[in-house]
């Protein structure tokens, strides 16, 4: 039988008439389902499980693209952890989580809040989620251009205020910073929006209750709100975690890992190895560490939070 | 559990309608918009400066003389003399090429990724075969793959296909699998009822059958939600565009804007030219929220695993 058959109605009722029609339909069932699985199927082992398992054989070579790969075993692991620029960049990608999920977070919720005592308005929610919409690129644009040292309306402010020009992007104490603060603003609302959806599930028979006890806004927001919004907090904190983690576009465009190394994160650092020094083990190398650490904040975060769980339901 | 009537409800909001607190959202939630709106306002006010006044006016809240000159040099509508003579790089944007590419990169995407995950999902969610679970595990775990694994190994592959700088290899990683797009419409197809189907399996209806007459034409709300996901995700992917295709015919709007950065001079960046540039590319996005507002906004909220 062919999954060709499947796409015949007549035929397919011959089937249930017939003796032993039982296993046949089960074979089409099982036939169509593979035909239907292949495309995904295939782009999975193509593009996602065949690459896992090569990067994992990559690492263990010296590579650059010209030469055949020569196998050096565990090396590219083994200098990594002696190499200074790899731990730098690990840190400096864990400072910027710091330095940016926090804020985000609690900016996001505090909008979502808002939001949802204020307005059901599409177009305020539609300029709330727009730098979301923009890509990285455009923003760094953006910001590059607010931020200019010397033309840019920020530092016009921050003078007129009295205070020194900042340097911004090209601060070596302010770059990573900055880098952080452009990408709070492109994701606020992102944030925001799906607290927003969270929200509007907590039933509000919930808040009447706490009201008619006499509980106060900041009870009901911690005693309510907080509790009830897990889910989505858990969700929010994976994704955008493991996301700052990567951050690479946003310095690729303004900073391209300088001033001296400050916006040298991981992933940029990875793929300087790979694209301008042509490391492929080495880059590779760092690659499967950093997946490494990336599963293991997920599954810990998961398990922290009982994300499975919902006290709803 | 009982539920209190919902018409009382809006009354708890109401007895605080004027208080402070309330006032203090408002003030809060203006202040976001005003943060959100200004810099795009910075960008086209510069956009529509003349490059001579960009060192007098550049916190100008208004252009002093509006022109459209910085537009029709980054669109290449007055010639290289002309753009040369207004003091910039003369660099262009080739805007329309960059445009379509990002439309085409965008469209195969959506349509073939959305296709392919709705077929697989359909399998995962009605049909019983040997290895559905492991399957479905396996897909669900490539999620947590992060780009930076695969990027090297998918880029060698590209590379020795001979599809660098073409649009199969811009492609080819996004257009067969998502692990999200799959995990997402097979949720929705677990919660549709299975009356219809099993009374048109009971007619000898086959699975495709039913899969593409009566279970398709019910998911179109589900479908355009994650399409509309991938096109986002999709219209503003950057990084691996920029890893195999930056022949200047083959970018995609991002790497078309980041290598007319990049052609700019270090210290004097042709800054009308830019933000005339960086307008232009946030116009698309403006204009689909303007038409399709709400089922973007539904459909990012609905990512969060609603």
């Amino acid at each position: 039988m062919t999954p060709l058959n499947a796409t015949r109605p007549a035929q397919a009722t011959t089937f249930h008439k017939r003796p032993g029609s039982l296993s046949m339909s089960r074979r089409a069932e099982t036939v169509t389902a593979w035909a239907l699985v292949l495309p995904a199927l295939i782009g999975f082992l193509v593009f996602y499980a065949w690459p896992t398992l090569r990067a994992i054989q990559i690492s263990l070579t010296d590579w650059n693209l010209l030469r055949a790969p020569k196998f050096v075993g565990l090396d590219n692991y083994a200098r990594m952890l002696d190499d200074g620029k790899f731990w730098n960049g690990m840190k400096l990608s864990a400072y910027y989580v710091l330095l940016n999920i926090p804020l985000q977070t609690v900016l996001g919720l505090f909008l979502a809040v808002a939001m949802d005592r204020l307005t059901r308005s599409l177009f305020v929610k539609s300029i709330v989620l727009l730098p979301y919409l923009l890509s990285n690129v455009l923003v760094a644009m953006i910001w590059l251009w607010m931020l200019d040292p010397f033309l840019g309306l920020i530092n016009h402010y921050i003078v007129m205020a009295g205070f020194e020009r900042m340097p911004f992007f090209g601060g070596l104490d302010s770059s990573l910073l900055t880098v952080a603060g452009v990408n709070i603003w492109r994701h606020m609302g992102l944030v925001a929006m799906l607290f927003l959806a969270g929200l509007q599930n907590i039933p509000r028979h919930l808040y009447e209750a706490a009201a008619l006890e006499g509980a106060t806004e900041w009870q009901m927001f911690r005693r309510v709100t907080l509790p009830l919004l897990r889910p989505v907090m858990v969700f929010v904190l994976v994704t955008s975690v493991t996301g700052s983690f990567q951050i690479f576009d946003t310095i690729a465009v303004t900073t391209n890992g300088g001033p001296l190394d400050s916006t040298r994160v991981i992933v940029h650092y990875i793929v300087q190895n790979a694209f301008a020094f042509y490391k492929m083990g080495y880059a590779s190398a760092m690659s499967m560490t950093l997946c490494a650490v990336m599963v293991a904040y997920t599954v810990v975060q998961m398990r922290v939070m009982r994300a499975n769980e919902n006290d709803l339901a | 559990m009982s539920t209190p009537p919902t018409t009382t409800v809006p009354g708890v909001h109401r007895q605080r309608a004027f208080s402070a607190g309330r006032l203090l959202a408002w003030v809060v939630l203006l202040a976001m918009i005003a943060i959100t709106l200004m810099p795009l306002w910075m960008v086209v006010k510069t956009g529509l400066m003349h490059p001579k006044d960009v060192y007098t006016s550049s916190t100008a809240l208004f252009p002093p003389d509006p022109t459209w000159l910085n537009f029709k040099k980054v669109l290449g509508l007055i010639s290289t003399e002309e753009a040369l003579s207004l003091g910039g790089s003369g660099a262009q944007i080739n805007f329309l090429r960059a445009l379509g590419n990002s439309l085409l990169f965008t469209g195969i995407i959506v349509t073939l990724q959305t296709t392919s995950a709705a077929m697989a999902s359909y399998a995962f969610a009605r049909l019983r075969f040997p290895g559905r679970s492991t399957l479905f595990g396996l897909f669900v775990a490539s999620m947590m793959v992060p780009g930076v694994v695969t990027f090297i190994p998918n880029f060698i592959l590209i590379k020795d296909l001979g599809w660098l700088n073409t649009m199969a290899g811009m492609v080819a990683p996004f257009c067969l699998m998502q692990g999200f797009s799959v995990f997402f419409l097979r949720q929705f197809f677990l919660s549709v009822p299975r009356d219809l189907e099993e009374a048109a399996l009971l007619d000898g209806a086959s699975h495709l059958y039913i899969f593409w007459r009566v279970v398709l034409p019910l998911s179109i709300t589900p479908l355009a939600t994650i399409a509309t996901l991938t096109g986002i995700n999709m219209w503003n992917e950057f990084f691996w565009p920029y890893l195999v295709a930056k022949e200047e015919l083959q970018q995609v709007l991002p790497v078309a804007l980041q290598s007319f950065k990049s052609q700019t001079p270090q210290g004097q960046p042709d800054w009308t030219g830019l933000m005339a540039a960086t307008a232009i590319t946030v116009l698309p996005t403006v204009l689909l929220l303007m038409a399709f507002g709400r089922r973007v906004v539904e459909s990012v909220q609905f990512s969060g695993g609603k």
